[in-house]
């Protein structure tokens, strides 16, 4: 079998569809990606924000039934799994862009799908943020609104950009699936060569790429976040 | 002048109510460095976060100015708190931000324009001493300087009086002793109230004018430094003034007859006081125990002494030492 996977034939014809094919889907799946994970990050991130906030104890506490309901339709939405969740805001879809199938389509679910754990990121991140940080803030006269805008959210950057890789990478793999849907990309050429048409070198070509966009995704992620931490300069600047 | 009227803490723990501070009346007149010392759990931290009401006392009232503070807005406290500023063990700067940013901070905070802000900003580090700091991150500094930053951050919103949280806890004893002094530069420089809370008695020697002994959320005794500490009468000061427990040591010694020397403020730091007494009046006095003190060339503490001889020689020791200004003597 292998031989046959590997034969002449099989690889002369995957190199034809990867350079007549592969570019597209490329690009559908970086665009995809990234645009799906900036408005999982609009929606999340002042998702999580609250769900630090707002609880007893925080800088701004909201009532509990408010917090409790916040907790519960994100744990909600996060145990759907995305197969499911992706027929399931159908309609949704089709409310916003006027269709259910294809590439702009799939970018909905995604959404829907991750702004949720988004959000639960954000989260941990701000957690992270010294709560003496913050006193001290208090002592100095911050209101809420600036405690989130000018502490919270700017000391903890480092952790919300190695967060916002783990989304991202997330959100690629996410992408890869919604080829099911008939959401274009990498997904959809592996699962139509791969699955309905047994071209498994094509499939695997398909998978490389996504490796090599989690890679390039990763450690760009990791020298942003590296970059931005000042408590890392250790070497004296002093002008 | 702060007026710190019954105040009581009482927290909700797991099994009840934890009472952090029980009936505290403090009264701290303006320009004065005030010192609040206890031992760890005394309640030090929660009455100075009851001064800017970081916490909210449960009874009682801070009156700063005659601005009863606990019945303020949430918006009105936040502008009164520019003018009660603090710093912290921890230091507390914004890690993020550059020095120069983090002695704006405040000033950010109550929309001051940003090239005032920074004009100011780096007044101050002039004042703390680190002007070529303004650009470097708090973790390129060490902790010494992290504090001085943060002391120009307390400041920059021109205060009428700073709260030191333990501010010199974390630092070696050099460091501590030249933050101390920049407080008391500040300090007569500006005339701003400071209060400074500690568990250390050197910080308290070094640099208040007044104390307030903290002993299980209760003030415990309160006055002036010489006086507190020469002459500590509850148990708590008496604690803090003979941390090794001289007290019991004294009470041990033989059946001579013993006298104490109380040192109060006496110009005595320098003079072999015991030996002179030997050879002027021939009495070869028995040290029991001491515990003194120089603070600047003044002596504080006491001395247990005991005199060989009869009630004569007690009587000659007591009439030679108390002779001397700033020194009680007693038969004990």
């Amino acid at each position: 079998m292998l031989d046959k996977i590997f034969s002449a034939d099989a690889l002369a014809e995957s190199i034809e569809i990867l350079q007549t094919e592969f570019p597209v889907a490329l690009w559908e799946t970086f665009y995809v990606t990234i645009l799906a994970t900036a408005f999982a990050i609009v929606l999340g991130l002042p998702l999580g924000v609250l769900l630090v906030a707002g609880e007893k104890g925080g800088v701004l506490p909201l009532p509990k039934g408010l917090m409790n309901a916040l907790n519960v339709i994100i744990n909600l939405l996060r145990s759907v799994p995305f197969l499911i969740l992706m027929i399931l805001v159908f309609p949704l879809t089709r409310a916003i862009i006027g269709t259910t199938v294809g590439t702009p389509a799939s970018i909905v679910p995604l959404v829907i799908a991750s702004f949720p754990f988004v959000a639960r990121l954000v989260e941990s991140s701000l957690r992270e943020v010294n709560p003496n940080i913050i006193e001290a803030a208090q002592s100095m006269g911050a209101s809420p609104l600036q405690i989130i805008c000018k502490v919270m959210i700017p000391e903890s950057v480092p952790s919300l950009i190695s967060n916002a890789t783990i989304a991202i990478t997330t959100i690629l793999s996410y992408s890869a699936m919604s080829g099911i849907i008939g959401g274009g990309g990498l997904g959809k050429i592996a699962i139509n060569y791969g699955y309905y048409r047994y071209k498994y070198l094509v499939m695997v070509f398909a998978v490389i790429l996504l490796i090599v966009l989690v890679q390039l995704f990763q450690s760009i992620g990791t020298k942003l976040a590296t970059k931005s931490d000042k408590r890392l300069k250790t070497k004296r600047n002093t002008k | 002048m702060i007026e710190i009227k019954n105040l009581t803490k009482t927290f909700e723990v797991a099994n009840g109510t934890l009472d952090a501070l029980k009936d505290v009346n403090i009264t701290i007149h303006d320009g004065e460095i005030f010192g609040i010392i206890g031992m760890s759990g005394a309640g030090k931290s929660t009455l100075v976060r009851c001064i800017n009401m970081l916490e909210r006392p449960t009874e009682g009232s801070v009156i700063i100015d005659g601005c009863d503070i606990g019945r303020l807005s949430a918006k009105e406290l936040r502008n009164k708190r520019r003018n009660i500023t603090m710093i912290f063990q921890g230091f507390n700067l914004l890690m993020q931000r550059t020095c120069l940013k983090n002695i704006c901070f405040p000033l950010e905070l109550a929309g001051v324009p940003k090239a005032e802000a920074k004009e100011k900003a780096l007044e101050l580090l002039e004042t703390v001493g680190l002007p070529d700091k303004a650009y470097a991150y708090p973790a390129q500094l060490s902790g010494g300087q992290q504090q001085r930053i943060a002391i120009a951050r307390a400041l920059a919103t021109n205060p009428q009086v700073l709260l030191c949280d333990e501010a010199t806890s974390a630092l070696d004893p050099k460091t501590t002793h030249s933050i101390l002094e920049l407080i008391k530069e500040i300090n007569r420089k500006t005339g701003i109230t400071v209060i400074i809370i500690t568990h250390q008695m050197s910080v308290v020697e070094d640099i208040c004018t007044n104390v307030a002994i903290l002993d299980n959320g209760r003030v415990v005794e309160s006055g002036a430094v010489s006086e507190v500490f020469s002459k500590p009468k509850s148990d708590a000061a008496k604690r803090l003034v003979f941390p090794e427990g001289a007290e019991e040591v004294f009470a041990e010694s033989g059946n001579e007859p013993r006298i104490r020397v109380v040192f109060n403020g006496a110009k005595a730091a320098n003079i072999p006081l015991i030996s002179q007494m030997a050879i002027d009046k021939g009495i070869v006095a028995n040290i029991l125990g001491a515990s003194t003190k120089a603070i600047g060339d003044r002596a504080y503490g006491n001395i247990l002494l005991g005199i060989p001889g009869g009630k004569e020689q007690v009587a000659t020791a007591i009439e030679y030492l108390g002779a001397i200004e700033d020194i009680t003597v007693e038969e004990v």
